[in-house]
């Protein structure tokens, strides 16, 4: 006669969770849905219901008129520049601060947070007082017909700062978790420096890489601040699709405006579901800042 | 032994390119922009820069831009609390969309939210409406901008919380239940100084965000000289007149409070990191 298992015989532990009774239970749900529909869900739908106010045919016209189409141009130009670079760096910085010891390690990490304290007038600011006409180096620039603040490559400088730390600060904590281990042993079985990063490392932080990148990618198309203060809102030329916006709205055309801001938020809510895909394929809640 | 030198001998490579390349990038991008405020303050000497930064415009925007972010941030601690707790312990229906609808306000670029709040708070707009029939005005007001920065801080304060919430035991509740405690004494007395540290660190996020919040803040505030003029705004006009010296006293002020502030974030975790492991 065949044994009963030992774990059939016993009868199962039904874990009982603590938890609060019902009628608490809705009433902090509803409480959070309350606060939920005041700022978040009231405000996406005003975007929408403002944006479609004149018919299907306006919003078209606002999202495809020539100044609108020029700033959704520049905003994909900073974009595909900003990212890349920081990418670059944030790699090159995890991989110096992960993979060797040395010193002044933590003030180094401190250093890589220093934009997240900085508030975006004041990172405009800086780049106002470091290459503006009006300062030596500035002036110097312009004279060898280079002109950075009020054009194109001042936005592009300022949206690195803004969003220099995102790329670093996502793949620092998992590369340090992952170790050195797998590179070292590469390295003893006779693998090059730069076969190691490619066939090692890339793979094992692509998706914190990836992150990162769309953290970076979604502040580098919403920044306003710093760009506000570095771009000199040119039509056409100087403006980002925030910036675009505000124009619209300051001459009281808020059809328009909110029909180019219902692409930002169109941009928005993808970051969020693509961040929240990434996330539950790692279980990782996490929000570096 | 010198800064960034390497301590012992490690056999990866790639050392010297990496950390040459970060050390020149942050100092291009960030350290020597980033002097540019004391290089331009300092010649000015002391009592014009004392001048400049106690202005009664300027004190009043420091002191709107602090109030507002500190009232924001308490608020934030609460909603941030009650949402996480939500999000981790209950299960109800559109769960998994409010979890993910956390992160929006990091997500959508300051300027919308700015437009969003300023129509729905307008005299025509949805909130405004209704508040009207009690004459209460939301824009141009204190109170709008504590709105927006209540919208732009939450995602920190839920972010912080979440993972701590979720690493909670519960068998510490168990025996507290056991024990005789109600669902609010456990809450109150176990997990809420649990929570405590993951909580300050959000709401000094949210708070230092806060002050230094411009987009989405400009248009709800109206802006009005010495009532609704943030302090980040005050550094936008003084530029826009080119008072360079000006713009970056007052920006110096503001950095060197939000550090010290964050660095006071960091010596309070270190402290408490050292009573909780002794």
């Amino acid at each position: 006669m065949p044994q009963p298992e030992s774990a059939k015989s016993t009868p199962p532990v039904v874990k009982k969770r603590i938890t609060d009774p019902r009628s608490v239970q809705v009433f902090l749900v509803g409480f959070t849905y309350l606060f939920f529909i005041g700022f978040i869900f009231l405000p996406l739908g005003l975007v929408f219901s403002q944006a479609f106010q004149k018919g299907w045919s306006f919003y078209l016209e606002s999202i495809r008129e020539p100044y609108a189409i020029e700033a959704v141009k520049l905003t994909l130009l900073t974009v595909a520049i900003v990212v890349p670079v920081n990418a670059v760096f944030g790699v090159a910085a995890a991989w110096a601060i992960t993979k060797f010891n040395f010193k002044g390690k933590s003030a180094l990490k401190s250093l890589l947070d220093l934009p997240f304290a900085v508030s975006p007038v004041i990172a405009g600011l800086i780049f106002v007082l470091l290459v503006g006409s009006r300062t030596t180096f500035g002036s110097w620039l312009g004279e060898h017909g280079i002109k950075i603040i009020f054009s194109t490559p001042g936005i592009i400088i300022a949206t690195i700062f803004v969003t220099f730390p995102f790329i670093a600060r996502e793949l620092i904590p998992l590369m340090e978790a992952q170790g050195r281990d797998e590179e070292e042993a590469a390295l003893t079985l006779g693998a090059k420096g730069w076969q190691i990063f490619g066939k090692i490392t890339l793979p094992n932080i692509r998706w914190g890489l990836i992150y990162g990148m769309i953290l970076c990618g979604a502040r580098s198309i919403g920044e306003f601040g710093a760009v506000s203060v570095v771009s000199g809102h040119i039509r056409g030329q100087t403006n980002t699709i925030p910036l675009h916006v505000e124009i619209l709205y300051s001459e009281y055309n808020f059809t328009a405006s909110f029909a180019v801001a219902s692409l930002l938020v169109f941009l928005a809510l993808l970051t969020v579901v693509i961040k929240g895909g990434i996330e539950k394929q790692f279980q990782k809640k996490s929000f570096h800042l | 032994m010198g800064l960034f030198q390497r301590k012992r001998r490690n056999i990866l490579p790639g050392f010297g390119l990496s950390m040459g390349y970060t050390v020149f990038y942050l100092s291009a991008i960030v350290i020597v922009p980033l002097s540019m405020i004391f290089f331009n303050t300092i010649p000015m000497g002391w009592e014009p820069f004392v001048h400049a930064v106690t202005a009664p415009r300027v004190l009043a925007s420091y002191r709107l831009s602090f109030s507002t972010a500190f009232f924001a941030a308490i608020f934030d601690a609460l909603a941030g609390l009650l949402t996480a707790w939500v999000l981790v312990r209950y299960r109800f229906p559109g769960k998994g969309l409010l979890d993910a609808l956390v992160d929006l306000p990091f997500a959508l670029p300051t300027a919308v939210a700015g437009i969003c709040f300023a129509t729905l708070y307008s005299p025509m707009g949805w909130f405004g409406q209704i508040l009207a029939h009690w004459n209460l005005q939301i824009i141009n007001t204190p109170t709008g901008i504590v709105i927006a920065l209540i919208f732009i801080g939450f995602p920190f304060v839920v972010r912080t919380i979440q993972p701590v919430l979720e690493e909670v035991e519960q068998e510490i509740e168990e025996a507290a239940h056991c024990l005789g405690a109600t669902r609010w004494q456990t809450f109150r007395k176990i997990l809420l100084p649990h929570l405590f540290p993951a909580l300050l660190t959000g709401v000094t996020l949210a708070f230092a965000r806060g002050i230094g919040e411009y987009g989405s803040v400009i248009f709800i505030a109206g802006n009005l000289p010495m009532k609704t003029e943030i302090a980040p705004l005050m550094i936008m006009s003084k530029l826009d007149q080119f008072d360079y010296a000006g713009a970056s006293a007052v920006a110096l002020v503001l950095l060197c409070i939000s550090f010290s502030m964050l660095l006071l974030l960091n010596a309070v975790q270190e402290w408490q990191q050292k009573e909780y492991n002794s």
